[in-house]
């Protein structure tokens, strides 16, 4: 009985090691990301790591807003990342609800090997054709790329919650005389609301991430913050604490958003393995 | 798009009498996203075969060369040797993150104090900026003032080139590869073990079956299409990823870590022979769309759900 007990006991600790083991890499990289941003250059080269800011500054971000044009950069990313997520919630929500009824999988389909599409074969065509149409040069061309990642994001999910919703409120209101479309807006859209706030967050995360096609499209001026970040920021200063204070501004917002909401993202993820780019 | 409406509303066995008309009534809410899914999507794979058959001038004149795109790719020694780094890059970022991800699964379905912070701070990789965190995972790679040779130093291991020589750079990028995606394997894995039902777990727990046993006899198996999901999705996404290896080697050094999407980006965007990029492209997606056909035939039953 005793022996049972300690071995439970030893299985309880491997266990809590176990978790330890699997959640400390996530933690460290990201304090270790918080930790350049917050010490001067001489601290950050050193041989010897110094693991805790002593005393901690806030240069390295001040440094990031004077040098940069980074409100720019914020600015665009923000109209990117807004516009087309709106845009992907306007056609992806109605798309989901028609193809989850007229269960069209062939189009469901379609929409996945969207998923497995390399970023970069829709970026040669459309690069050109935006030259040739001479849209290059302002965020036009990055909103309507980035709906290659949130449109499908959008459609999959809805396409999963429109399916789980159960249907005979809305078969009811279409009896008692209402169209399709006033079914569709005052019954299945306010049922699927958790849907479209997960899909929302997918698609704006997914989006505020891309980097592949800003780094193509984007001009000096129109450069989302990834893009920025790269470009700019890593090549004009080649110090560290200016750099790790802006990837961490760059993906605060995600971390964050993650943090708060993190029962829907996992709803979400777990449904479809959504991936954009 | 609305050809393959009509096909999937006339099959659709459920639907049953209510049939072809059904369906067709939800075609207006299909519509204006298949239109845009057409113009984003659609209209530049047709674009990209129409350019392989092209040359491309920097002036914007093209002439029509037939196969010559294509028939250049194997002549391409740098193109071959993507192709093998992409195929070895590819076999680690599976199996690692695959092994790990089913590990922390099988981990993260047991309840525990503080379960969700821990399992949400186990997801922050891949929600976070891959840029910003490449950016991080280069400065601590540093041979010089990196923490990670400090580190390896301070245990007595010898220090290491990491991204910085080319015969340590691709295990350095399938290490942060591993690190980012491993959790999308976990979450698939997850949903996988929460919809089991628990009554053979039970049974063989009161028939004295140790851990290991249940893991190796009965969860695996019964989350294995779960696996094989995740498997694929995880395939994909190391075929063409680009972000990482694009920040940390930039296909460097020369060209050790230049995989197929690194070369694809060079050919288009720095070399400007875009008629040969799009072959590439091409090539480049029927390698994707055979891989991933292969690991979902060994998949029973095929379901999208």
């Amino acid at each position: 009985m005793k022996g049972h007990q300690v071995r439970r006991l030893f299985g309880r600790i491997g266990f809590f090691l176990a978790v330890f083991a699997l959640v400390s890499p996530a933690i460290l990289v990201f304090l270790w990301m918080l930790s350049l941003s917050l010490k001067n250059e001489v601290d950050n080269m050193s041989f010897v790591p110094v693991f805790i800011p002593n005393p901690p500054t806030l240069n390295n971000f001040v440094e990031v807003f004077e040098k940069n044009d980074f409100l720019n950069y914020t600015y665009n990313s923000i109209i990117v990342s807004f516009g087309a997520t709106g845009l992907a919630l306007l056609l992806g929500v109605p798309a989901g609800f028609g193809i989850a009824k007229a269960k069209a999988h062939r189009v469901a389909a379609l929409i996945m090997i969207a998923r497995v599409t390399p970023g970069l074969s829709y970026l040669i065509p459309l690069f050109l054709l935006f030259q040739w149409i001479g849209l290059t040069g302002s965020l036009a061309p990055l909103v309507i790329t980035h709906l290659v990642i949130t449109v499908p994001i959008v459609v999959w999910v809805m396409i999963g919650f429109f399916e789980g919703l159960p249907s005979e409120l809305e078969e009811a209101a279409l009896v008692d005389g209402a169209s399709i479309w006033q079914a569709f807006y005052h019954i299945a859209m306010p049922l699927a609301r958790p849907g479209i706030v997960v899909a929302m967050i997918l698609a704006f995360i997914f989006s505020w991430n891309n980097f592949i096609f800003g780094v193509v499209l984007a001009g000096r001026s129109t450069r989302t913050l990834p893009v920025a970040v790269y470009n700019v920021i890593s090549f004009e200063q080649v110090s560290w604490g200016p750099l790790a204070a802006a990837a961490l501004l760059v993906t605060a917002p995600v971390l964050l958003l993650t943090l708060l909401m993190q029962k829907e993202i996992v709803a979400g993820l777990t449904a479809g393995g959504v991936k954009g780019g | 798009m609305s050809a393959s409406t009509r096909t999937a509303g006339a099959r659709a066995p459920s639907t049953g009498l209510r049939g072809r008309n059904y369906a067709r009534k939800y075609w207006p809410f299909v519509v204006p996203a298949g239109l845009v899914v057409f113009a984003v999507i659609v209209f530049p794979w047709l674009f990209t075969l129409y350019m392989s058959v092209h040359e491309w001038k920097v002036s914007g004149e093209t002439n029509f060369v037939g196969l010559a795109n294509y028939l250049r790719l194997p002549n391409d020694e740098r193109f071959l040797w993507s192709v093998v780094r992409t195929l070895y890059f590819t076999v680690l970022s599976v199996a690692f993150p695959v092994a790990l991800g089913v590990a922390a699964a099988v981990c993260f379905h047991r309840n525990f104090p503080l379960r969700g912070l821990a399992r949400t701070i186990f997801i922050l990789p891949m929600m976070a900026t891959p840029v910003a965190i490449a950016l991080v995972w280069t400065m601590m790679f540093h041979p010089q003032a990196g923490v990670l040779n400090y580190l390896l130093t301070s245990v007595g291991l010898p220090p290491s080139m990491w991204s910085y020589a080319s015969d340590t750079v691709i295990p350095t990028l399938v290490l942060v590869e591993t690190w980012q995606w491993t959790p999308l394997v976990m979450l698939i894995v997850l949903g996988g073990l929460a919809s089991l039902p628990t009554d053979p777990f039970e049974a063989a727990r009161i028939d004295g079956a140790s851990a290991w046993d249940m893991f190796r006899h009965l969860t695996v198996p019964l989350v294995w299409p779960h696996i094989i999901v995740a498997t694929v999705i995880r395939t994909i996404d190391a075929l063409k990823a680009f972000d990482l290896i694009f920040v940390i080697s930039g296909g460097g050094p020369g060209t050790s870590s230049e995989t197929i999407n690194l070369y694809l980006y060079q050919t288009a965007f720095a070399f400007y022979n875009m008629g040969y990029a799009a072959a590439m492209t091409v090539v480049f997606f029927i390698i994707i769309l055979l891989v991933s056909l292969v690991l979902f035939t060994t998949r029973q039953q095929e379901k999208w759900q």
